[in-house]
């Protein structure tokens, strides 16, 4: 199967999804198998082009979320989904828990009501840690730590095969992808939706806005109004080499402050280590520029947490956005009589809350349809450092990448079937091909013979060249 | 890459000058070899630097990369090395068993001696800590010449070229080759790196040199649109389709890293001591793995002196390892090399003491009976005769 080709003029879909992020993905998914006829449209030549290419990477448990907020019940009913289906979808879990960590009176006197919280929110298994207990629990940490509490449902998950299962059982079971193709325009006529494209026009009864960083500007598209503000807020991460990982059993995370929840050191599912992110707030919707400066307190940041990591080489640093509004809450907006649901300013913990806010909106959107009795479910390739990986087992094809160990076969299958890599950036989230140490050095040559002619901007050639890696590009 | 051994006598990691060196040496010392290689050929760096004068020391003839490397690839096999392409090693083991991956799925290997070869490879952007943006289009030498003569592909058309170590020469050269006009090569230092006369290369291309300036941002979002250069404080914004990030080359030692082998953060490669031996001695290193680039014909000779102590290792003729690093005593040097010393009981492979200095230095440095004053910036050589296993190394400035 190929991409899909564009709707015949006679078709009208039950819902069109714009915006083919975590959210969009997972909102795509339900809905089919809420039982509707689904098409998702993403402007960029590939999905998870726009917020979802950053995050922390982390499956939250809620516990430090606005107690009775959308969020909090979103990431509830989303972390439980999630592990429900991983399963049967080979997704990874990394279930090392988290440490909250005060360094200093003020926030150790905080820690108490954070437990409460916690408690009101569900997550009844925290339990405080003295100072001794801390350091026998994670070895690595500064002697200047006073007190935490542990949160162990907190887990390391790949940010990537998540969203791109949840599409992927939304197309095996009916739906349509139509990507590079952005909306321009749309009109509600009472009982159906005409969206303008830019690769021609097609008919929803309904339509749900996971548009993103572009949320606002989507909703005055189509609705005339929008009534919230995207305000784009910025965050920068430096990922250290796999040596490093051994630096950190737990997720550790700083007493949140009221505008974020602070500067996360981490593993990462792959095996690096990562330390990130900031939250810095910028008007441009499309670029997150580094900043050498801020790496750099970045890097000293994590070698306050964790003295050995002073020595470790950094593999790669990486920025992405948040859509963020005026307000914390999500913004999930309804537009009576318009058939319309817009799920805006997801600007944190999206990946966590993706399958319950896709739940809620589905909810919202009251489209109808029989669930499908007998859905069809992907199994997707295994891309955790502690596998099994491709590369452990016969007939691979050999080694492309040889930081990461992707597979020749691996790549093969990116670039192929119905959520094929159109990007270099998508193929790299899928194989995590260039990701490594070298960055490309030995491995873009290979690369460019195994996917010339596959990529929608191709490598080399006039128009094309590797990128130079990372987790968000 | 079939029949891979479950026991050998010799196993060697990488098949670049130094690997395939130690592989014929070693054959012609009737050893039996076994060459691991994880790209498609044997050949190494030289495979694709389509320029450069190679081979003077080993084939007594000036030859591109590429015919250097199938040469010695060519000699390694005539003599008798069973070489093994397409095959990944994934995990050091102690006492010279090492796990590997190929097509066929993984496989374990014991050998009696390892000999690691794995070369260096140029600093990714992300340690140089450059701000900007991530777009396609930012290469290092080694992917240039991957592209450009592997494949035959022009990633770009007008790149700035970020260093002036000797490969970045070379990558102005291969975009001679490829019909690419780099716009400018960028030092941030006040003069090349390179010994003279490479700086004459740029201006006989028409390429501008810029020293003293850094490069401090990178613009685009597809693909590079722009950089932003510093010099003397002052910010100045360029347009160009590519960035090469050349230099800053560092040993490839992902698998030591995670192995129980022993590292020396001076030269960022495997310690050893005279004989090449690591500190499990099952293991030996030669070549760029010690401690970043030097040249192929350099490589290359190593590869055979380290095959010797390898062979004298397996006849049981080396000492015990010592168990620690010799005595350093002052400061100034970025690395020196070996680390350790045994028993003076065999000809060692490595019959100096290299050294590098960590910025300008000036003053003396000796071990043992020898000495020598000098006044060196960092990239330059210094050697001493090596010293007896109890001497010291002093710096004094």
């Amino acid at each position: 199967m190929t991409e899909t080709s564009f709707p015949p003029k006679t078709q009208i879909f039950d819902a069109a999804v714009i915006g083919a992020g975590i959210v969009g993905c997972a909102i795509a998914r339900r809905l089919v198998l809420d039982g509707l006829r689904v098409v998702v449209l993403e402007r960029a030549p590939d999905i998870l082009d726009g917020a979802s290419k950053a995050n922390s990477a982390i499956l939250h448990t809620g516990f430090d979320a606005p107690p009775g907020s959308l969020e909090l019940d979103c990431i509830r009913r989303g972390h439980e989904e999630y592990l429900e289906i991983r399963d049967r979808m080979n997704l990874p879990l990394d279930r090392c828990g988290a440490l909250v960590l005060a360094w200093d009176e003020a926030q150790e006197a905080k820690l108490p009501e954070l437990v409460a919280q916690a408690e009101e929110n569900g997550v009844t298994d925290t339990r405080m840690l003295s100072r001794a207990e801390l350091l026998a629990a994670e070895p690595g940490l500064a002697p200047g730590i006073r007190a935490g509490f542990r949160v162990p449902g907190e887990s390391l998950i790949d940010p990537w095969s998540a969203p791109h299962a949840y599409l992927l059982q939304a197309l095996e079971n009916g739906a349509s992808l139509l990507r590079g193709c952005a909306v321009t325009g749309g009109g509600f006529d009472g009982t159906a939706w005409r969206l303008e494209t830019t690769r021609g026009a097609l008919r929803a009864t309904h339509v749900v806005n996971a548009a993103g960083l572009h949320g606002d500007r989507l909703d005055r598209l189509l609705h005339g109004e929008s009534r919230f503000e995207i305000r784009p807020r910025k965050g920068q991460f430096v990922v250290f080499d796999k040596t490093a990982a051994r630096l950190a059993r737990h997720i550790l995370l700083p007493v949140p402050t009221a505008t974020t929840k602070g500067i996360v050191v981490c593993r990462t599912i792959w095996g690096n280590l990562l330390v990130g992110p900031t939250a810095e707030e910028q008007a441009d919707r499309d670029t997150a520029a580094l900043v050498p400066e801020t790496l750099e307190m970045l890097v000293a940041k994590g070698a306050e947490i964790l003295p050995a990591l002073a020595g470790e080489e950094i593999t790669t640093v990486y920025a992405g956005l948040r859509p963020a509004t005026e307000e914390k809450p999500y913004r999930v907006e309804t537009w009576p009589g318009r058939n319309a649901v817009t799920a805006g300013g997801i600007r944190s913990t999206g990946l966590s809350a993706a399958l319950g806010l896709a739940r809620h909106v589905s909810g919202l959107l009251a489209a109808g349809g029989t669930p499908l009795p007998d859905p069809a479910w992907p199994v997707m390739p295994m891309l955790a450092e502690d596998g099994p990986r491709d590369w452990q087992c016969p007939g691979n094809g050999g080694i492309l990448c040889h930081c990461e160990l992707v597979t020749r076969r691996e790549v093969d299958q990116a670039l192929s079937g119905p959520l094929a890599a159109r990007s270099l950036a998508g193929l790299k989230r899928r194989t995590r091909a260039t990701m490594g140490r070298c960055q490309g050095f030995y491995c873009s040559a290979a690369l460019a013979e195994a996917s010339a002619g596959r990529l929608a901007r191709p490598m080399t050639g006039p128009a094309g060249i590797p990128a130079d890696g990372g987790h968000d590009d | 890459m079939t029949d891979l051994p479950r026991h050998c006598d010799v196993l060697i990691v990488g098949g670049g000058p130094a690997g395939l060196a130690a592989a014929r040496r070693l054959r012609a010392l009737g050893r039996e070899v076994h060459l691991l290689e994880r790209e498609p050929e044997t050949g190494g760096i030289p495979r694709h630097c389509a320029h450069s004068p190679y081979g003077f020391r080993e084939f007594r003839r000036p030859m591109l990369g590429p015919a250097y490397a199938r040469a010695l690839g060519a000699a390694a096999q005539q003599a008798g090395a069973r070489i093994h392409v397409g095959v990944t090693v994934t995990r050091l083991l102690p006492g010279g068993t090492v796990e590997v991956t190929s097509p066929a799925g993984p496989a374990r290997i014991t050998a009696r001696a390892v000999i690691l070869a794995m070369g260096a490879r140029e600093t990714a952007r992300a340690p140089r800590m450059i701000g900007g943006t991530k777009p396609g289009g930012i290469l290092n030498t080694g992917a240039l010449q991957g592209l450009v003569h592997l494949q035959g592909l022009r990633p770009f058309r007008r790149p700035v070229i970020l260093g002036t170590e000797l490969v970045a020469f070379s990558a102005l050269l291969t975009c001679r080759q490829a019909g690419i006009r780099p716009l400018a090569m960028i030092e941030p230092a006040s003069r090349i790196t390179a010994r003279q006369p490479a700086g004459m290369l740029p201006r006989a291309m028409g390429v501008p040199l810029r020293l003293g300036t850094a490069l401090v941002a990178i613009h685009g979002s597809d693909r590079v649109e722009a950089v932003t250069l510093s010099h003397d404080g002052t910010r100045s914004e360029l347009e160009t389709d590519g960035v090469i990030l050349t230099g800053g080359f560092r040993p490839e030692t992902a698998l030591i890293r995670g192995s129980h082998l022993r590292i020396d953060p001076g030269t960022r490669g495997p310690e050893i001591d005279q004989y090449g031996r690591c500190s499990d001695p099952a293991y030996f290193a030669a070549g760029n793995l010690l401690r970043g680039v030097e040249t192929a014909g350099h490589c290359w000779s190593e590869g055979r002196a380290v095959a010797d102590a390898a062979h004298r290792a397996l006849a049981g003729e080396l000492p015990e390892i010592a168990e620690t690093p010799f005595a350093v005593e002052g400061a100034g040097l970025a690395w020196h090399l070996p680390q350790r010393l045994a028993p003076d009981a065999a000809p060692p492979a490595f019959r100096r003491l290299s050294m590098r200095a960590a910025g300008p230095l000036s003053g003396r440095i000796s071990a043992g009976r020898a000495s020598a004053s000098v006044s060196t910036r960092p990239e330059r050589r210094i050697s001493l005769p090596l010293p007896a296993p109890d001497a010291v190394l002093r710096i004094e400035t």
